[in-house]
């Protein structure tokens, strides 16, 4: 490690505080349904699209009808995307004439877009058409992580309203937080991506000649605009097979660095909102700081293995860090903290290959996606996770004090607690489930490229990174097949929309509660102690149900690593 | 709960259509237009052109495995730096793939004469296969074989290596790096 590297891990999170306040504020004013200066150009669009898909912006939506049209929407982009990927080869904007796509891989690739995860069993560059990366998958890009925002604002509501039946209209918070804060930034982003050379264009490939003389195609495209909003709203579905390794996606460390900004900004900025909506930025300030603290546990380690490097290469004769699978123009550090910034987030970008990884390096990613994504987390969803979370700790501290758990002036009782089990509890329930089956049975075995405890580590990472709509992989993983693209297909939903509708449950359940003003006796949820008994439950009940499976894999590829064994 | 859904069933559609044509189409091209118009050079590849052939892009790395060209790190990019195909090796910790394939890359390295513990890059496949770059400390290495193949000084090489040397933006951001091509190109151009 160095001093050079640590700079940048902590100037990265220095750049993200000075900007949690805006960007909290800015979602604020959406998320209360105010004018911000650029209703000006976009109010015109704003009221245009209500008008034609005939929405009345005002009209509240109980918690049920809220999740009924969140599915609705969901379901049709989902099926418009797998209709485009099957069609994708009479479909226009298809320079190179690629075919379109197998059912199981067009049925894996729509889920996966849908929910935000953004896992590819396919390379970009070889199967996808500027139309299909365009209106196939740019789409949902912008729009699941509109919905994962707008579902936010629905908890926080619930939190923040006092005996009401309604928790918002989704519409309307969709089509807000499109249009005033994912679109701006984008086109900024965008025209900042081209300026560093990202590609940005209809054409699909050109030819050169090498100086040795040897013909080489590059594959061009509308890189940029998708660049864009692949980090912003945390989907991290990459326009090449590389993603943000490849230097058409990610030319410099500059870029690199403002990706990895583009991924935790509205993570940050919802922790902000969240304190302003329930009248106590303590509390979005306590939430950040318990996400924090685990995340720089897990860059620390991360870094400390990857700067360390493999012993079993350097008795090869090579020195230093770990470099395979990295860029030379990120090294080591900028590598590292990319790792655990898109597995903290539900991005899944990555600028290296977490296959190749150090055993320890490659597991912080994989433990981050375990504990749900919510150490800032994806767009929305890292916030609805953690107050999940945040209600169980309040359970438990009231357990142990023996009242009435409180939180944010509401009363946690049977019912919440129950849906927040229920929603946590899936993460376990398939991604362990799905790992052991397909450890046995010989479809699953087909998969692994790694032998020894490696393979095992790869068919976990799949599951986890789908359950928990992250995207990354131990990508060795020869995952296109009919068995892996419908499996993490099952498993992708299901991680995305079972752990939605408890908690829009929740959300209504809290909604409907009065105010229990704070008193003598109730927990305080803003200073140091409730920070460590987050931190603490998160571990506890998020990560202990691992720790075999993470035993298994990584723990023992390291063991065998150290002692110089080989598969 | 049928007519929950009915009365669903216009802004489903019809924000799915409006938004799919925002997002899908108008966006991106929009994008284009401006790319095309302000960024030219960059928005189509960031082409080098060199006696009017294009001969590569200043921010992807191509195959250069001639003794008398400093050479690209070892691409899991199809068969090499395939731009087609990019990928990383995937090899994880323990592969004893990947322990086959650095020591050969090693002793090619020994017998260019190069000793010592090398630096990670040199052998070792880069995340996407494209690497455009190698540390200065990887190019250092290969200027000896580079000198003798050219029949160059050694000491006129690596000034060459020297001047391509590009630091971190503010110290602090990346590592340093040296851009293969655009060494290479200097190579050429010095008359080597």
């Amino acid at each position: 490690m160095t001093l050079q590297g640590w700079i940048l891990i902590l100037g990265f999170i220095a750049i993200l505080l000075v900007l949690t306040r805006p960007m909290g504020t800015w979602l604020f004013a959406l998320y209360e349904g105010r004018r911000t200066p650029l209703h000006v150009v976009l109010g015109p669009v704003e009221r245009g699209v209500y008008k034609l898909s005939g929405i009345d912006p005002k009209a509240e939506q109980g918690w049920r009808r809220y999740a009924l049209h969140m599915l609705l929407f969901n379901a049709a982009l989902m099926l418009l995307t797998y209709v485009v990927l099957r069609l994708q080869g009479v479909l226009p904007g298809n320079p190179q004439g690629l075919p379109g796509l197998s059912g199981h891989l067009a049925f894996n690739t729509a889920i996966s877009f849908t929910a935000n995860t953004n896992w590819q069993s396919y390379g970009g560059e070889s199967t996808m058409s500027n139309f299909s990366q365009m209106f196939g998958l740019t789409i949902h890009n912008f729009l699941s992580a509109a919905t994962g925002i707008a579902l936010a604002f629905a908890l926080f509501r619930g939190f923040a309203r006092r005996s009401a039946t309604t928790i918002g209209n989704f519409w309307a918070d969709v089509t807000r937080v499109t249009l005033y804060v994912l679109l701006p930034l984008c086109v900024l982003l965008t025209v900042f991506y081209i300026a560093s050379g990202v590609p940005q264009t209809l054409a699909g490939t050109v030819d050169v000649t090498t100086l040795e003389g040897a013909k080489q195609t590059l594959a061009l495209g509308p890189v940029a605009s998708q660049e864009a909003i692949k980090m912003l709203g945390t989907n991290g579905g990459g326009f090449f097979n590389a993603n943000s390794a490849h230097p058409f996606e990610n030319p410099t460390a500059l870029t690199n660095l403002v990706q990895m900004l583009s991924i935790f900004l509205i993570g940050f900025g919802l922790t902000w909102t969240f304190g302003k909506a329930v009248g106590n930025t303590r509390q979005g300030w306590a939430i950040l700081s318990s996400m924090l603290i685990l995340f720089l546990i897990g860059v620390g380690v991360t870094y400390w293995q990857e700067a360390a490097g493999n012993p079993i290469v350097h008795q090869l004769g090579i020195a230093g860090g770990n470099m395979e699978g990295k860029e030379v123009r990120f090294g080591v550090a900028a590598t590292a903290l990319f790792s655990v910034v898109t597995t903290a987030a539900s991005c899944g970008a990555v600028n290296g290959m977490h296959d190749s990884f150090t055993a320890l390096g490659g597991m912080i990613p994989l433990i981050n996606m375990q504990l749900g994504e919510v150490v800032i987390g994806g767009v929305g969803a890292g916030i609805y996770g953690f107050l999940l979370f945040a209600i169980l700790a309040v359970f438990v501290a009231g357990l142990m004090v023996g009242r009435t758990p409180e939180y944010v002036g509401k009363k946690i009782e049977s019912r919440e607690v129950k849906l927040a089990v229920l929603a946590i509890a899936i993460l376990p329930l398939i991604i362990l489930g799905f790992t052991a089956i397909s450890s046995v049975v010989a479809a699953g075995l087909a998969g692994p490229l790694n032998k020894g405890p490696h393979g095992f580590s790869e068919i976990l990472y799949a599951f986890t990174s789908g359950v928990a709509n992250n995207g990354s992989a131990f990508a060795g993983l020869t995952a296109n097949t009919p068995y892996y693209d419908g499996m993490l297909g099952v498993a992708m939903w299901l991680g995305r929309f079972f752990i939605i509708l408890p908690m829009l449950a929740i959300a209504g359940s809290l909604a409907a509660k009065k105010y229990t003003p704070e008193s003598a006796g109730s927990f305080p949820t803003t200073g140091g102690l409730w920070v460590g008994l987050l931190v603490g439950t998160i571990l506890i009940l998020g990560g202990l149900t691992f720790l075999p499976s993470l035993a298994l894999g990584p723990i023992a590829d390291h063991l065998a690593m150290i002692s110089g064994k080989t598969f | 709960m049928t007519s929950d859904i009915k009365s669903a069933l216009r802004p489903v559609l019809a924000m799915t259509i409006l938004f799919a044509l925002l997002l899908g189409i108008v966006y991106p091209l929009a994008m284009t237009g401006i790319g095309q118009a302000i960024f030219p050079r960059q928005a189509n590849g960031s082409l080098v052109t060199q006696g009017g052939k294009v001969v590569g892009s200043t921010v992807v790395g191509q195959a250069f495995t001639s003794e008398r060209y400093f050479q690209t790190r070892p691409s899991a990019a199809g068969k090499g730096y395939d731009g087609l195909a990019s990928s990383g090796s995937n090899l994880g910790p323990t592969s004893q793939a990947l322990v086959d394939r650095i020591t050969a890359d090693v002793a090619k390295r020994r017998a260019e004469g190069v000793g010592g513990a090398l630096p990670a890059d040199l052998a070792t496949a880069s995340g996407s296969g494209l690497d455009p770059d190698l540390s200065p400390a990887s190019a250092f290495a290969q200027v000896a074989r580079v000198a003798r193949a050219r029949n160059l000084p050694a000491e006129r090489v690596r000034a060459l290596v020297a001047a391509q040397v590009e630091t971190p933006l503010l110290g602090i951001l990346g590592d340093p790096t040296v851009n293969v091509l655009a060494l290479n190109r200097a190579l050429d151009a010095s008359g080597g």
